[in-house]
């Protein structure tokens, strides 16, 4: 039996999660040491897999693992990855020792003699991102149905303890309101993808239902399936496909998250302190919109083509409304919130565009949102944790007083903005490339998001960074070492694959054209005139 | 000789020809666990009645612990020997039936007994009464609350030690429930767990009025219920000539041999049989909690004495479904047609009305009730499968929410404040920051009850709802998944109060236990994990349990 690699990349930061947990109470400075070395022996494990990933063997699944789980179910613990996974895994692995950074200081005690010697605050917030992280890699590893949902739906939990027990602490009166406002947004953020995934439960035992009356033994195996239908062992109605697909989705939507189920976003996002909220948007959304490529559309290809006009409509309106609320946001986090909302309509538009560049650019679009948006929120946390306040308005010259920092924070707004030269611009113009192939007035309308992009960050900056320095943020200290550690390698990132994106895409491309076969979708002819491709010849 | 006119003679003839009655055989070794734990119970009471008050204790705790330990290795060994499959029989002359479903309840029954019992035997969380550790039981069930009789009683250390054979009493009435085979031995266990359940409620330390006035409601409409049982089975009687499960389901498929002449006037009149199956449906109903025959459930959790009500939540629930299995699979499966829509009603409404309300409760005893109605709700769309994918998953979805129920009302004993237990919801905010083990104890059951993966609440509620949506019962999913999320709300509402909300300046304190409740919620926590991590083995053992002997 070789090595089990996935189940170890998955189990390190687990084991990290109780190890951490298990730090006495005195001792929380030893506690992030270790919560950081386990996610850095995370990273060697996922680089270990990218280097282990052949992208051109073939095979649509990779480093695989099969065991028996639950007979009765039918549900094996089965994992595997493809090109798209074993990006995404990296970039998990990538950001976590980033976001635990970060947020150092985050969950320290606020009086020092804390008389309760068994309340470890510390210890908690770097185990459960831990936690998290172990969850959102095996979701990405599983090829089994059943064990992806158990991990989608569980992440739920530590994440809701992140939003809600360690919040940002900046701009409010007092403790109490702070408390009230997190647990709103942490029970939002619960409730909504709760109902998510329980309809998606549905769905779920409904796929178990068709499998077992059709096949004879009831399976959630991705890989058997999809073998199934193609040999016509398996054929769902078209009613009950289309109900599967749109429980599936719905889940992945409101954690996607795409209008209109965002809501809950721009709450969580705020309210989380800056390490948690890159948390949330770099990593575990990115979750939804893997599952709607590897679930969606290769267990329910016929309902992903029915369903693909609404669902194209809805993530333009999602680009068009995230970017204008972000617009007009008055609170940094928030805006940031907002631009992510309409980065996802970019992400879910160039899934269903169903061309090769769209669904390319769109896995790329993942890796490099979640790298601009880490860049981007982490110096705004760390700028809201000098002055502590979230509002714009607040700030106003903070460039002639930390040129570092805005230094960084302009490349991380242009990141978001997606200027040519740096990662995103890539992956955006490839989505808008795909979808303008297939569904050019979607495609033309989605560009109103970047030129309404380039607004909301452009404005931002000119508020926070430019014009007089104001009082209050007179003698703001700069970026400290810790703080350009985090930032350095992510833009530094950010300018690399903006230059030279063909590492990722060579693994990505087999990966989405592998997914675009099972959806039977070939990417439409170009439009050439007749007589042009004769005087080209 | 069939059975059907065996019951029959001996009812209407036994008067005038007491020769007629063949001397019953009675296999001893297979009604073995009832037995050990009757008999235990009968030993109990002479030890209350010749045992010095000060020896009481150890040897109720004691025996109690070793006669349903005993119970479940009888359980185990006729398991092993093979009677919950191959060998499933009807024994006693056709009043018991010993197969799976029966064994695997009586397990599941003698397991959650046996926690309980670690509970009820807890006696460092109430403060020393006049230099007695006392547990959560009156010191004198008989005195008048607020008496002096109450008052000499507590000042002279009384404890009531009767508990632990009442218990034992009621575990027995249990234990015959869910195999009862024919409609008067149901009956019968019905009382026998009912009437000690109604002393037990009663018995609480504290908020004695509040106690007593629970066992009162208990009580009668308990025995409202019990009256409509007996109608019921007084018209499937008229009906069918016999109350053997067998007889009354050969009469319903028209494959009955000879019809009794006193009765050929009622035998096969459909009326009585509907009438009769939906009063007797009704009797069930009301043990099981179901909407909307479950208006005593909250107020019952929330007076009597926590220990109790987390034993009756749990055993009496698993009791209850048992027999209700019992009757729809064997007796009434040919008439599925006619109660399969009234049930799918019932599940809906339990499923929705227990979730909404629980949304209001302000208390966690009657939070936790409501919660039951919601699950009783989860279990009944397993029940309507009417497949044996439907008996394994119910048989299933029992034993995860015992554990569980049990585990969370013995925390709920730990949280106090200078009154006793400090049940309400309001009280236990910031309790997270207080005790944090208690507290994510607590948030552990909370999400097994909310059915979150990775505990045995989401294996159970898959399992019923998979059975569900094989049997076509797909709208009672939805139903079932969206009624999840409402209740998922409010479990989530305690947790964000235990551990986002300050403290109160006043709020109670978690009391430190013995090793008995650390126990009793050790097991449930372990239960809760391990069901819900690797549930194969039990889901197989639930899979061969699933087949009724007829």
């Amino acid at each position: 039996m070789s090595f089990p690699l996935l189940t170890v990349t998955a189990a390190v930061p687990a084991a990290g999660a109780v190890a951490t947990a298990a730090v006495p109470a005195a001792r929380r400075a030893a506690a992030k040491w270790l919560a950081l070395a386990f996610s850095l022996a995370t990273l060697v494990l996922a680089a270990v897999q990218l280097a282990r990933f052949d992208p051109d063997s073939g095979k649509p699944f990779q480093l695989t693992e099969s065991h028996a789980w639950i007979k009765s179910f039918g549900v094996r613990y089965d994992l595997g990855v493809d090109g798209i996974a074993v990006v995404l895994i990296a970039l998990t692995a990538l950001l976590v020792p980033f976001v635990i950074l970060a947020g150092w200081h985050d969950a320290d005690p606020l009086e020092e003699a804390e008389p309760n010697r068994r309340w470890r605050p510390t210890q908690g917030f770097f185990a459960l991102i831990l936690l998290v992280e172990a969850m959102v890699v095996i979701s990405f590893e599983a090829t089994d149905v059943f064990l992806f949902y158990i991990f989608f739906e569980a992440m739920l939990i530590p994440v809701y303890f992140l939003v809600g027990g360690f919040g940002d602490r900046a701009g409010a009166r007092s403790e109490e309101e702070t408390a009230a406002r997190r647990s709103y947004a942490a029970v939002k953020f619960l409730l909504y993808n709760l109902a998510g995934g329980l309809i998606m439960m549905a769905a779920v035992i409904g796929l178990y239902a068709v499998t077992a009356h059709q096949l004879g033994t009831g399976t959630f195996s991705l890989t058997e399936i999809v073998q199934a239908r193609a040999d016509g062992r398996l054929q769902f109605a078209t009613v009950t496909e289309r109900a599967l697909f749109l429980g599936f989705f719905f889940a992945f939507a409101v954690k996607a998250p795409l209008w209109p189920l965002h809501t809950w976003l721009p709450g969580a996002m705020g309210e989380a302190t800056a390490p948690v909220a890159v948390l949330i948007t770099a990593v575990v959304d990115k979750v939804g919109t893997f599952a709607m490529l590897r679930f969606c559309l290769q267990l329910f290809p016929e309902a992903s083509k029915w369903a693909t006009p609404v669902i194209v409509v809805l993530s333009v309106i999602g680009i068009l409304y995230g970017a204008l609320l972000a617009v007009a946001q008055k609170d940094i986090k928030r805006l940031i919130a907002y631009a992510s909302i309409s980065h996802f309509g970019f992400i879910v538009l160039g899934i269903f565009a169903m061309t090769t560049q769209g669904q390319g650019g769109a896995t790329l679009y993942m890796v490099n949102h979640g790298i601009s948006t880490a860049a981007l929120m982490l110096v705004a946390g760390f700028l809201i944790s000098r002055r502590g306040s979230r509002l714009i308005a607040d700030y106003g010259g903070v460039q002639k007083v930390a040129p570092v920092l805005a230094g960084t924070f302009m490349v991380g707004g242009l990141a978001t903005l997606s200027l040519p030269g740096l990662a995103p611009f890539v992956s955006e113009f490839l989505v808008l490339v795909g979808t303008f192939s297939r569904y050019p007035a979607a495609g033309i309308v989605a560009t109103l998001g970047i030129v309404l992009a380039a607004l909301y960050v452009l404005v931002l900056y000119q508020r926070t960074m430019t014009g007089p320095v104001k009082d209050e943020v007179r003698g703001m200290p700069d970026l400290r070492v810790r703080e350009l550690v985090v930032v350095g390698p992510l833009i530094a990132l950010l300018l690399f694959l903006g230059v030279y994106p063909k590492p990722l895409t060579k693994i990505i491309d087999p990966a989405v054209g592998h997914t675009m076969s099972q959806v039977h979708r070939t990417d439409p002819k170009p439009d050439v005139p007749a007589n042009d491709v004769e005087a080209a010849k | 000789m069939s059975h059907a006119a065996f019951v029959h003679s001996l009812w209407t003839m036994s008067a005038d020809a007491p020769r007629k009655i063949p001397a019953p055989q009675i296999e001893y070794a297979q009604l073995s666990p009832t037995l050990i734990v009757l008999g235990a119970a009968c030993l109990g009471i002479l030890a209350e009645a010749f045992l010095p008050r000060r020896l009481r204790y150890p040897v109720q705790v004691l025996l109690t612990a070793v006669g349903l330990a005993a119970g479940f290795a009888a359980v185990v060994a006729l398991a092993a020997g093979g009677y919950g499959t191959g060998k499933a029989h009807v024994a006693a002359m056709g009043a018991i039936a010993v197969d799976g479903p029966a064994l695997f309840l009586q397990g599941t029954i003698l397991l959650v007994a046996l926690i309980a019992v670690f509970t009820f035997a807890e006696r460092r969380l109430d403060p020393v009464a006049h230099g007695r550790a006392v547990d959560s039981f009156a010191a004198q069930g008989a005195a008048v609350p607020g008496g002096e009789a109450e008052q000499e009683a507590v000042k002279a250390g009384f404890t009531t030690t009767e508990v632990f054979p009442i218990l034992l009493f009621a575990v027995g009435g249990m234990l015959i429930f869910p195999a009862a085979n024919d409609l008067l031995t149901l009956f019968i266990a019905l009382e026998v767990f009912s009437l000690p359940l109604y002393v037990l409620c009663a018995l609480a330390r504290r908020q004695r009025l509040l106690s007593q006035e629970a066992a009162v409601k208990y009580f009668l409409l308990g025995a409202f219920s019990s009256a409509f049982l007996l109608f019921g089975i007084a018209l499937l009687y008229g009906y069918a000539g016999t109350v053997t499960y067998a007889g009354i389901a050969d009469v319903v498929n028209g494959t009955v041999r000879t019809v009794d002449p006193a009765l050929a006037s009622t035998t096969g009149n459909d009326a009585l049989l509907l009438i009769g199956g939906a009063l007797v449906l009704v009797g069930l109903l009301f043990k099981v909690g179901a909407v909307p025959f479950h208006m005593w459930t909250p107020d019952v959790y929330q007076g009597a004495p926590t220990p109790v009500t987390g034993f009756m939540a749990a055993a009496t629930k698993v009791a209850a479904f048992g027999a209700l299995l019992r009757l729809l699979y064997v007796v009434l499966p040919g008439l599925r047609w006619d109660w399969r829509p009234v049930m799918w009603g019932v599940a809906i409404v339990t499923m929705v009305v227990g979730a909404v309300v629980a949304v209001t409760q302000t208390d966690v005893k009657r939070l936790l009730a409501y919660s039951s109605i919601a699950h009783a709700g989860f279990i009944l769309a397993g029940v309507i499968a009417v497949s044996p994918d439907g008996v394994s998953s119910v048989l299933f979805y029992l034993a995860a929410y015992s554990f569980v129920t049990l585990g969370a009302f013995a925390v709920v004993t730990l949280v106090r404040d200078a009154g006793g237990e400090a049940t309400q919801l309001a009280k236990w905010a910031g309790l997270g920051r207080r005790s944090p083990m208690v507290a994510a104890v607590f948030a552990v059951f909370l999400l097994a009850f909310a059915g979150i993966p990775l505990t045995s609440g989401f294996t159970g509620k898959f399992a019923v709802f998979k059975a569900a949506a094989q049997g076509g019962a797909v709208p009672l999913v939805v139903v079932g998944v969206l009624s999840s999320a409402v209740a998922a709300f409010f479990y989530i509402r305690v947790i964000v109060l235990m551990f986002f909300n300050e403290p109160q300046a006043e709020g109670p304190s978690v009391a430190v236990p013995s090793v008995f409740t650390s126990a009793a919620i050790a097991v449930g926590v372990a239960v809760t994990v391990v069901l819900g991590l690797a549930p194969q083995y039990f889901l197989d053992l639930a899979g061969k349990a699933g087949v009724f002997v007829r």
